[in-house]
């Protein structure tokens, strides 16, 4: 009994230990774009408009950011690897922060903190409005990240939690509505979101449809 | 500390190495780069570069001319890695390498419409027809950004004058080649091909209005449009139309590429006008390439006393 339940309790550490490794590897991870950025500020590799390289670089990073948190509730699901669902918080969180980065360079180094401008912008600009709407939806699921927000929201938790796809909408047409011609990249995020969406669309249909059956032959054994 | 080093940087030492420097510059003391490039702009001495070779062949008896600014000349690299050239790709800092086999000789140019001597001329005949002449100008794009170019080649006019254009001529019309194989952007529907811009006659007669054919003292890079285009300074940068291969006078004003894409965002005028702002971006500022903070922008692109008198009457708001 003894022997067995400790190494039981071994393997569970093992598990905890190998978890935290890879959590650890994917924060590093996600770090080297932020990295790349640095380390091309210093060897001269922005080009010649840093700013706008910045400014690019760090929203795609957040798109990009965006779509992976999407993707983990299909790959668990699909590939029956439920663990992946422990990393999902740390990557959305990284979404939220290169969106942040992205913002800063816009409000400073865009803008210069010209608070008028901004507003004006926000208003006048249609993709500008959209990427405010983008970030603006990502605040509240950042500050509710932490367990002790899923313990207390309860089932709550979830239903704001989906405004993560409203946030991605957003984000992907905040980046359609400002390019000027060659629209490739905006809808290639487009495309991935919408598998995304659909992927959820289809997995609330099945279930919706299966309730529906089952009350359905559940009727004449009540009868 | 590092902000002074903006002062060393004249135009023979205009090399990647100094461009490096200039980048760690600018990140190690981005919030005074601002303050730099205004202590830069006394620089009054950057001419073309002589003693160093860019790229290609040196331009031989470039004369000065009076339309030139005295404003801080863009680095070259800046301005051969950073061009919006959609024949080659829709990113900037790819034309420099599709474009590096791009074949200017032989070069044929059709001038051809409402003109007396249609013909077809050879790129080097037309080089050959006035003194070339260094002019450097203030470049805006409409995306919001600026550089400053010395580019050479002599005014729009002196070849018009040469083909007398009969009455009917009101507009030219300029074609950029067409060539999927050697540009791979063409195969692409982003923008209706060949490219197509356009001048009224009055803004094509302008002095400032320039035949483009080197930059730098030196032939004009693929990238940058050669063998031949157009610079139009007090325009955004798109009515410079490049790798020019047919120039046609006609009577009604053209469908230009940039308008056909997309009416409501580009007109046919394009002047550089900082209080009639692109729908989705303000006009009113620009980040002139190297600097740091946006300055303001200027109307006409600051060649209002050339130019302004074109336009006299003219609601530049609905002509924009």
């Amino acid at each position: 009994m003894r022997k067995a339940y400790s190494s039981l309790s071994r393997r569970n550490d093992n598990r905890n230990f190998m978890s935290r490794f890879v959590k650890f590897v994917l924060f590093l991870a996600a770090l080297l774009p932020l990295a790349r950025l640095v380390w091309l500020g210093f060897h001269g590799g922005l080009g010649a408009n840093p700013i706008e390289f910045i400014t690019h670089s760090t929203g795609d990073w957040t798109l990009i950011f965006l779509l992976v948190t999407l993707s983990i509730t299909p790959l668990r699901r699909l590939s029956r690897q439920y663990w992946l669902i422990s990393y999902r918080r740390m990557l959305g969180l990284f979404a939220f922060f290169y969106g942040c980065l992205h913002l800063m360079t816009y409000v400073w180094l865009d803008k210069f903190f010209d608070a008028h401008e901004m507003l004006h912008d926000i208003a006048k600009r249609k993709f500008i409005t959209a990427g405010m709407t983008a970030f603006t939806l990502m605040i509240p699921l950042a500050l509710t990240s932490t367990k002790w927000s899923i313990r207390k929201l309860g089932k709550r938790w979830q239903t704001l939690h989906r405004l993560i796809y409203l946030s991605a909408a957003a984000g992907v047409i905040h980046y359609l509505w400002l390019v000027k011609a060659d629209l490739k990249k905006p809808l290639e995020y487009a495309f991935v979101l919408g598998t995304l969406l659909l992927y959820r669309v289809v997995v609330w249909f099945i279930a919706r449809t299966r309730v529906d059956r089952e009350s359905r032959t559940a009727v004449p054994t009540a009868g | 500390m590092l902000i002074k080093r903006a002062v060393d940087i004249r135009s023979s030492e205009i090399t990647p190495k100094s461009l490096y420097l200039n980048r760690r510059k600018f990140l190690a003391g981005a919030a005074l780069a601002g303050a730099a490039a205004a202590v830069g702009l006394e620089v009054n001495d950057i001419v073309a570069p002589s003693a160093s070779v860019l790229a290609g062949n040196k331009i031989d008896g470039i004369k000065k001319s009076s339309f030139s600014t005295t404003e801080t000349i863009t680095p070259y690299k800046d301005v051969t890695h950073y061009n919006n050239y959609y024949e080659f790709s829709t990113e900037k800092d790819e034309p420099a390498e599709l474009a590096k086999n791009f074949r200017t000789h032989p070069w044929k140019v059709k001038i051809d419409g409402a003109v007396e001597k249609k013909q077809e001329l050879d790129v080097d005949t037309i080089i050959k027809m006035a003194p070339p002449e260094e002019r450097i100008y203030r470049h805006r794009c409409v995306e919001g950004w600026s550089i400053v170019v010395p580019w050479v080649g002599f005014s729009l006019s002196e070849l018009i004058k040469r083909v007398n254009p009969t009455s009917k001529a009101k507009f030219v019309e300029f074609t950029t080649l067409m060539d999927l194989g050697q540009m791979p952007g063409q195969r692409r529907p982003v923008l209706e091909w060949p490219y197509v811009e356009g001048l009224r006659m009055d803004e094509a007669m302008n002095p400032l209005a320039l035949l483009c054919f080197g930059m730098y003292g030196e032939d004009l890079p693929n990238q940058d449009g050669a063998p031949l285009r157009i610079v139009v300074p007090w325009k955004y940068g798109f009515k410079c139309a490049k790798a020019i291969v047919r120039m046609h006078f006609t009577e009604k004003q053209p469908n230009n590429s940039w308008n056909l894409s997309a009416p409501q965002e580009y007109g046919f005028y394009a002047n550089v006008n900082p209080n009639v702002d692109h729908p989705r971006w303000s006009q009113a500022k620009e980040r002139r390439l190297g600097e740091f903070s946006k300055r303001p922008t200027l109307m006409f692109n600051g060649y209002g006393d050339q130019v302004a008198s074109l336009y006299s009457g003219m609601d530049l708001k609905k002509n924009f």
